[in-house]
């Protein structure tokens, strides 16, 4: 802070006596103002194209055929992934390093999919490099957009040994990218309720605790439009996979009423997992995984994790190209690199989302046998992770979580996060 | 920094020193005892978030929160300090825009503030409006219209385009800061200039610039501050570049690591001790 | 003391020395805010792209309709921030004035040290200090003086205490130098014609101080108004401001138009009421005191 000359300061305060002489706005310059401006609104017509035209997934297919050939290796990487998405050490990153000698510059840039689009999309409307070869984007709505405005590369299977050989496919990554042709899951996690049990001390298994009023102002819920629209549709009785507008209008009143009870503190991104741990909500919609390493990192159990009776989410995390990415061949090799049992393996003990690649189970069991533990975790954890229903879901919870809702006509979709972002903007 | 111009700036009209027209041992009022206690109050309000920053930059948390005390500790402060790769580079950027920014906002703003100063000419109330407008205008507008025009114009976003933002921000507040100082000389100092034979650019080396000076660098000052701490405007405009406030922004939808705190202690010693040393020069240099 | 040149050596000087930095200013500020003005008017959405431009001016109507409360919310926090701004500034800068001495610079120092830290991380810190179960509330529930269902945070009360914190130091120093200038001879003419000290106050001191209180509203309100930090920090349901409103539409919902006619009706507010009351007031420069801080 600096500049307190009292003479200029003087200049703010003392009143000033006939504009027009001492360079104030005369009529005259008004019209040169005018004018100015004028030819400046010719410049305002740019508009802001759209898509050029719809890609099939053969011609997708075609133009991976055509672009990976052309590619050459590179000894970089520049991967975006969200914060605690990954051991903690890096482990898996230097392990990388030292097998293929790329090295990664890991950035956890990612707070939600919303932002995070905004941000890289004008880049590569404009034709420029994101910073960023490798990224992980939710199955929503941004997932579409980037396949639908051509902003992803389409992969070469053929540079994905381990993933053919390992990969799971029943969490039906299928509906939104068939035939993995833009993405590979990294992470699959659901989100139900948590709790804080030092203040909620009944035990939680239905979605009415979000509306009960007992714990008004102490009540979190998400901010994405996807995750607080299921919430919605699950508290109203509605399936998600097969709801039209009309459902999402019922799942909205119910929504706000809700609000207007006040019983909602705040509508969170990943910051809710801040608050609940400082007190300052003790129940909130959650992702899986959170809560357990928030717990780990605690050294403690305090929060809860249920998957609610009515229903909740699934939703898949997958690793995806952008355009323009100036290390391709190097995303592919990382991309591959975490179908490899060990290193999921590695990465799912300590994130505690559920994986893709088929063995982990059996090699966490295997992990979980050692007196010492393994990668970074001792034995207690390891043991209860092996029978973890949220990491690896009985058929009982696989049966009713849902999908999100993710219209694909942009009209369509725009409808349905207005009417949801109202809730959360009002 | 205020402190130090306020003793610094010459007061042409030199009033009557302020405490001299009162008796030098006079009983105090009870109303002026309860406003010396009600700053004092304020001061440590004003201070309280610091403190705790400062604080708990000596925290040992055990998770990922540094809100509640677990145990004091020196390490953040020594080995762990550059253990975040991210946020080291992210400080590292916002010194170089800010140094970047200062330069271009100094240099364009001070012939700005020379041209509005000392000078009438047409267009000169539009050159005001404009300056006025921009200093004006709330950041919000500031950074959606860059950020949109940048989306049409399909310019990348990255450092470039935050040290543009920067420039432009600062650019008005450098201007209005060595107009008032150009407001304030005495033109008879550079006529004798002119008179002895100084062409324009030597009257402007050696007379003009060094009397603006203090008002350059008050100019230069306040730009170097307003853009290392800024926070909205480049939010809008900075793509996938990283400065300080933007980590610490996106990092506390997650903790934030007690690193962030050490730095912040230490930006804002540092600044502490500039002031302290330029006030501690200026009065030399007054004495 | 003004400088007039009337025999210049070039008339030409003053465009030159403007050209470099008017043209930034142009190329960055003008031009940017012009083309928002298009954008408002366009319509589409992010897949089949923007267009159309100069033909949806619904987007403003649409915009003060949908957001009312949040346009109402800014200037009621903003308003009632700049309020207690100035019951806290005046008599402090009161104080430091009259009362001050030759410490007066210490003062100013001290109270403008805090915001040598990051503006982020001071509205975070108040978010650690504020919290529910947090340094301040926490021992004041165990202690049964507060209720345990008492909070700080997530209320409008929190957003304004942080707008308040923010930017106190562009209250107090725009008054405390009108205060400053103050002649004390005037003070004491006032006391020789046997006014008290509260007349001398009222009709002395206070008329003289008034340009520095509204530069430091103005300088209070703008930001504020437009703030959304404070409020994303702090607040929590029914906290949203306009701020708040123009960053989602452009990072969450990608409404471009709805974004740009949002953001060119605030700045078109706020400037028409700065320009009306720079023309009632006739006070020159009033934001110079935007470069005090």
């Amino acid at each position: 802070m600096s500049g307190t000359d009292p003479a200029r300061l003087r200049g703010m305060t003392e009143r000033r006596s006939r504009p027009a002489q001492q360079g104030g706005l005369s009529r005259r310059g008004l019209f040169k103002l005018g004018g100015a401006a004028a030819a400046s609104l010719a410049l305002s017509s740019c508009a802001i194209p759209g898509l050029a035209k719809i890609v099939t997934p053969a011609q997708a297919q075609a133009q991976a055929r055509d672009f990976w050939p052309k590619q050459k290796a590179t000894g970089k990487l520049n991967f975006a992934n969200w914060a605690s998405y990954i051991d903690p050490d890096h482990e898996s990153l230097k392990l990388f390093t030292q097998a293929t000698g790329i090295s990664v510059n890991y950035q956890e840039v990612i707070e939600d999919d919303n932002s995070f689009f905004a941000k890289i999309d004008p880049l590569i409307r404009s034709g420029q490099y994101t910073g960023y070869d490798l990224m992980v984007i939710t199955d929503g709505f941004e997932f579409t957009n980037l396949v639908e405005l051509q902003e992803a590369i389409p992969l070469d299977r053929g540079m994905l040994p381990n993933f053919q050989r390992y990969a799971v496919s029943k969490f039906r990554q299928e509906t939104f990218d068939p035939g993995n042709l833009y993405s590979v899951p990294w992470a699959s996690g659901i989100t139900g309720i948590a709790w804080n049990t030092k203040y909620v001390k009944e035990p939680v298994t239905s979605i009415d605790i979000l509306w009960d009023p007992k714990y008004a102002g102490k009540i979190g819920m998400m901010q994405d439009p996807q995750e607080l629209a299921n919430f919605g549709l699950f508290k109203a009785g509605i399936n998600p996979d097969t709801s039209t507008l009309a459902d999402w209008n019922k799942a909205a009143t119910v929504l706000q009423q809700q609000r207007n009870s006040n019983l909602v503190r705040a509508y969170y991104d990943q910051s809710y997992l801040d608050a609940l741990s400082k007190g300052d909500i003790w129940i909130t919609m959650a992702w899986s995984g959170d809560i357990f390493q928030q717990n780990q990192s605690a050294g403690n159990n305090d929060l809860q994790f249920v998957v609610p009776a009515e229903g909740g989410t699934i939703w898949t995390d997958n690793m995806m190209i952008p355009k323009y990415a100036q290390n391709p061949v190097s995303a592919m090799k990382m991309m591959d690199w975490f179908y490899r049992p060990d290193i999921a393996t590695m990465v799912t003990e300590n994130i505690q989302y559920i994986s893709s690649c088929s063995p982990v189970n059996s090699l966490i069991a295997q992990d979980a046998k050692l007196k010492k533990g393994a990668n970074g975790l001792d034995q207690a954890t390891l043991q209860a992770l092996v029978g973890s229903p949220l990491v690896f879901p009985p058929a009982s919870v696989l049966g009713r979580v849902r999908n999100y809702v993710t219209p694909t006509d942009p009209k369509t979709a725009q409808t349905f996060k207005n009417l949801f972002n109202a809730i959360t903007e009002g | 920094m205020s402190a130090a111009t306020l003793e610094r700036a010459p007061q042409p009209k030199a009033p009557e020193p302020k405490g001299s027209h009162r008796k030098p041992r006079r009983r105090k009022k009870a109303g002026e005892r309860v406003l010396h206690w009600f700053t004092w109050a304020l001061i440590v309000w004003l201070a309280l978030p610091i403190a705790v920053v400062v604080a708990f930059s000596f925290n040992n948390p055990h998770g990922r929160y540094n809100y509640s005390w677990t145990g004091f500790t020196f390490k953040y402060w020594g080995s762990q300090l550059f253990a975040i790769p991210n946020l080291t580079t992210a400080m590292e950027h916002s010194i170089i825009v800010a140094i970047a920014a200062t330069a271009g906002a100094t240099i364009l703003g001070t012939l700005i503030g020379i041209a509005l100063g000392k000078y009438r000419f047409r267009g000169q109330g539009v050159a005001n409006l404009v300056q006025f407008a921009c200093i004006a205008a709330p950041e919000v507008v500031l950074g959606s219209s860059m950020a949109t025009f940048f989306l049409q114009a399909r310019i990348q976003e990255g450092w470039p385009t935050v040290i543009a933002a920067h420039i432009m921000f600062c650019l008005s507040f450098v201007a209005i800061t060595v107009r008032a100082r150009v407001l304030t000389l005495d033109p008879s100092v550079e006529d004798a200039a002119k008179d002895l034979g100084a062409g324009p650019w030597d009257t402007f080396r050696l007379v003009t610039l060094p009397m603006i000076m203090p008002g350059v660098i008050a100019g230069a000052m306040l730009a170097f501050a307003l853009s290392i701490d800024d926070f909205i405007t480049t939010e809008f405009t900075s793509g996938s570049f990283v400065t300080y406030p933007l980590w610490i922004w996106s990092v506390s939808r997650q903790g934030l690591p007690p690193q962030v705190n050490v730095m912040g202690s230490i930006v804002f010693a540092v600044g502490v001790l500039f002031a302290i040393a330029t006030s501690v020069v200026s009065r030399r240099r007054a004495a | 003391m003004r400088a007039v040149h009337s025999n210049l050596r070039s008339k030409l000087t003053p465009y030159y020395l403007m050209l470099p930095g008017g043209l930034w200013l142009a190329v960055f500020f003008a031009v940017p805010i012009i083309m928002m003005i298009g954008l408002s008017t366009m319509s589409g959405n992010i897949i089949s792209g923007f267009g159309d431009t100069w033909h949806h001016f619904g987007n403003y109507a649409g915009s003060f309709t949908q957001y009312k409360s949040q346009w109402i919310r800014s200037a009621e926090y903003a308003g009632l921030g700049c309020l207690i701004s100035i019951a806290l500034s005046y008599p402090i800068a009161y104080w430091i004035a009259f009362y001050g001495g030759s410490r007066k610079s210490t003062y100013l120092f001290l109270l403008l040290l805090p915001f040598f830290v990051s503006f982020v991380l001071r509205t975070i810190a108040w978010d650690y200090i504020l919290g529910d179960q947090g340094m301040l509330l926490g021992p004041l529930k165990h202690l049964h003086l507060v209720s345990q269902n008492f909070h700080v945070l997530a209320t409008g009360s929190a957003v304004v205490i942080g707008i308040v914190y923010n930017y106190l130091p562009f209250m107090i120093l725009p008054i405390y130098v009108a205060l400053e200038r103050v002649d004390p001879k005037l003070i004491e003419a006032g006391r020789d014609l046997y006014a008290n000290p509260v007349t001398v106050f009222t009709k002395v001191v206070l008329p003289l101080s008034l340009p520095g209180v509204f530069a430091g509203v103005l300088l209070n309100f703008v930001p504020a108004a437009s703030d959304y930090v404070n409020a994303s920090v702090l607040g929590g349901t029914g906290n949203t401001m306009i701020g708040n409103v123009i960053y989602d539409q452009y990072f969450v919902v990608q409404n471009y138009p709805l974004q740009a006619s949002l953001s060119f009706s605030l700045m078109a507010i706020l400037l028409i009421g700065i320009f009306s009351y720079a023309r009632a007031l006739g006070t020159e420069e009033v934001l110079a005191a935007a470069a005090t801080a």
